[in-house]
């Protein structure tokens, strides 16, 4: 599904990504670790798209699609999703109405008629009740005044309710309490089927014990230096970062 | 002769050539003040940008235009203009029609109006209710630096009139249907007096229409009377063309624990002026000032506000909101006032603006000045940019750039129509709004015009 060679970038003249390479087939869980600054959201913003620093090497590929040659809108309608590690308050901006303009953005892209006012708003119950999200809230404005955990339940709840194939979850654990992770790793796990794929980005390896991964990924230094199953997870947890670094650096020596 | 004393000279002599004609039609109170204003007005002339609260603003193309009809009555045709329907009126409301300034003399009626309410000509007002009109008339309305107000003086013919009597209160709104329409270029001037006794309530819109493609200047002012514990609501929606020029200068006076909202929705106009002037005359006074201004091409929007906090314990609000698309300019002065002794006043003011393009402009200006020690005021301005951050969230979701645009400019501008009370009406403004933001002039429905003029 997604195929990344040698992904090199740069911000702002310092190369932030160092030759990355990621094979992720349908139906995988991936989940890529590391510590703070290692170039984990570099990545996951680059995948959805975001026009930032400069790509100088390397290649994504994606359903058979370059997809480096596609807008950020294209990318979400061939379905890709990211859930960000800090989603955006758009105030003014109801939630019913970026959801209902989003989804038929969707169904338009793929031939089909907009949805009716009042199946759109049935699908957003069911979806709803998913993340245990309160009512009140899209009659909100987008994230204006939700507080921390709700803003990453509206993440999987937008989630829900466009059905990616791939989907990028950028920390969505950060700032959860226990409950809130159980709701939100439930509700990904829900939306988990043999066709789509998920790459869970985080720091920890607490959220792995709700979305259990078919893959590791260590990145350091804007590199993955370390792959392996769950249980790479285990180890890193066990024996912190630091164990990762010695070994780099040990490396780097020889 | 400079063309400052050229304008000056060629209002003193319309004056002076048709001042039987203005009086004609107006009553002997309203020309007791004629002369002075005259006076007045040669001395100040049209504001130029010497004038720091026009400083921004060129009144000029606007000015040095020879008009072919000014201040005169002629035979409105009020039959033609009734059948105009604006499309703020699906909500229910009362209307009124006011073209080229002039109201029908109808006695004050409108079908259905509860007791205690009279809206209608000012010039039958003044013959009517001389009491009324002599106890507020060109009592609040005063600039001593802007010779605009003196020239409204000393040539209008009519305007509106609406007086609530004590306690009394209107559930559905007033709506004044303000139109231009002639086939020559035209002047305008009409005068508004607005008088809400104590106790009493009056929600009010004002729309802004022009009819025909010609050359239009309004140059009106309103005077507002807000008793004692009294209520006022006054949204006005602006929709003109770029061929328009408006002037208004709204002073609303308030008494003691009076709440009053003004609300300047401008959509489309060549040049508008909004002056707006609440006056807090004592204790536990309240007032918010909104406007949200959209401008593109060569348009100019300018808001000139003043807050006149002369008793302690008042509270002010101003919120103003702008999107600037193309060549469009605009520009924002807020005065706050504190006067001595107008202690434990909270005034706040906020001025926030969207540039489209690197060649839109707007200048904003705060103006504090504050002569008691123990206030509350603050005050915000930004220009700036769509949200970056917010355009990707929207974008990464699969909105198309245009939209994401559209949805952000609208949820900008929704912060300033989301304290509209009236909800039909706050949706209403909301499509218009939408409508305008999309490139589509939000005219009304059975308007025929080319606006593109």
């Amino acid at each position: 599904m997604l195929q990344i060679e040698n992904l090199k970038v740069e911000i702002e003249g310092k190369e932030i990504l160092k030759g990355i390479s990621l094979n992720v087939k349908k139906g995988e869980i991936h989940a890529i670790m590391g510590p703070n600054g290692s170039g984990k959201s570099t990545l996951a913003a680059v995948l959805a798209g975001k026009e930032f620093g400069e790509i100088t090497n390397g290649k994504i590929t994606y359903m058979g699609k370059d997809l480096m040659d596609m807008e950020p809108e294209d990318r979400s309608k061939e379905g890709i999703f990211l859930g960000f590690q800090y989603p955006i308050e758009i105030p003014g901006v109801s939630m019913v109405n970026f959801m209902r303009t989003a989804l038929n953005e969707h169904r338009k892209y793929r031939g089909e008629e907009a949805m009716s006012s009042s199946d759109f708003l049935k699908l957003m119950r069911e979806k709803k009740e998913l993340v245990k999200i309160e009512s009140g809230l899209t009659s909100r404005s987008v994230n204006e005044g939700f507080s921390g955990g709700e803003k990453k339940r509206n993440e999987i709840f937008q989630m829900a309710m466009l059905e990616p194939r791939l989907a990028i979850l950028d920390e969505t654990d950060s700032g959860l309490d226990i409950d809130a992770l159980r709701i939100v790793a439930n509700g990904v796990n829900q939306l988990k089927t043999a066709e789509n794929s998920t790459i869970v980005i985080t720091h920890y390896q607490r959220l792995l014990d709700y979305i259990v991964p078919d893959f590791v990924h260590v990145l350091y230094d804007g590199k993955i230096v370390k792959s392996g199953d769950k249980s790479l997870a285990l180890e890193l947890e066990d024996k912190g970062y630091d164990w990762i670094k010695k070994d780099v650096e040990s490396v780097s020596y020889e | 002769m400079s063309k400052r004393e050229e304008t000056i000279q060629h209002f003193s002599g319309l004056f002076k050539e048709n001042s039987s004609r203005i009086e004609k039609g107006s009553s002997g109170l309203i020309n007791s003040f004629r002369k002075e204003a005259m006076d007045q007005f040669r001395e100040l002339g049209i504001p130029d940008r010497k004038n720091e609260a026009y400083k921004y603003i060129n009144l000029d193309p606007w000015f040095n235009t020879k008009y072919k009809s000014y201040f005169v009555p002629e035979e409105a045709d009020f039959m033609a203009a009734s059948d105009f329907r604006c499309e703020v009126v699906e909500l229910e409301s009362y209307n009124k029609i006011l073209l080229n300034g002039f109201s029908p003399k109808d006695n004050g009626t409108i079908e259905g109006l509860p007791e205690g309410i009279w809206v209608g000509s000012l010039a039958e007002a003044s013959e009517r209710f001389p009491d009324i009109v002599e106890k507020h008339y060109a009592r609040y309305a005063r600039n001593g630096k802007d010779g605009l107000i003196p020239l409204n003086t000393a040539l209008a013919s009519d305007g509106m009139f609406v007086h609530v009597k004590k306690g009394v209160s209107l559930s559905k709104p007033i709506q004044v249907i303000n139109l231009v329409h002639s086939d020559t270029d035209m002047f305008v001037q009409h005068r508004n007096l607005i008088v809400v006794e104590d106790n009493a309530e009056l929600p009010m819109i004002v729309c802004d229409h022009a009819l025909s493609p010609q050359k239009f200047l309004t140059n009106a002012v309103t005077e507002i009377y807000v008793g004692e514990n009294a209520r006022l609501d006054m949204l006005r929606v602006q929709n003109e063309h770029n061929n328009a020029a408006k002037l208004t200068h709204t002073f609303i006076h308030q008494e003691r624990n009076s709440n009053a909202v003004s609300n300047n929705i401008t959509l489309h106009g060549g040049m508008v002026r909004n002056s707006t002037y609440h006056r807090l005359n004592g204790e536990g006074a309240e007032c918010n000032a909104y406007g949200l201004y959209l401008a593109d091409r060569w348009q100019h929007v300018d808001n000139f506000v003043s807050i006149d906090h002369a008793y302690p314990n008042c509270l002010s609000n101003q919120l103003f909101k702008g999107v600037l698309d193309d060549y469009a300019t605009g520009a924002f002065n807020g005065r706050i006032l504190v006067n001595e002794g107008a202690q434990k006043t909270l005034a706040y003011q906020k001025n926030n603006n969207i540039l489209l393009t690197d060649d839109a402009r707007m200048d904003t200006k705060p103006q504090l000045e504050i002569y008691a020690d123990d206030v509350k005021c603050s005050h915000g301005a930004t220009v700036g940019q769509l949200d970056e951050e917010a355009m990707f969230y929207l974008k990464s979701r699969g909105i198309n750039k245009t939209e994401a645009r559209l949805m952000l400019m609208f949820g900008f501008a929704h912060e300033v129509i989301a304290n509209i009370k009236t909800e039909a009406l706050r949706q209403r403004i909301d499509e218009l709004v939408l409508q305008r933001l999309r490139g589509e002039l939000s005219r009304c429905a059975n308007c025929s015009l080319d606006c593109d003029k």
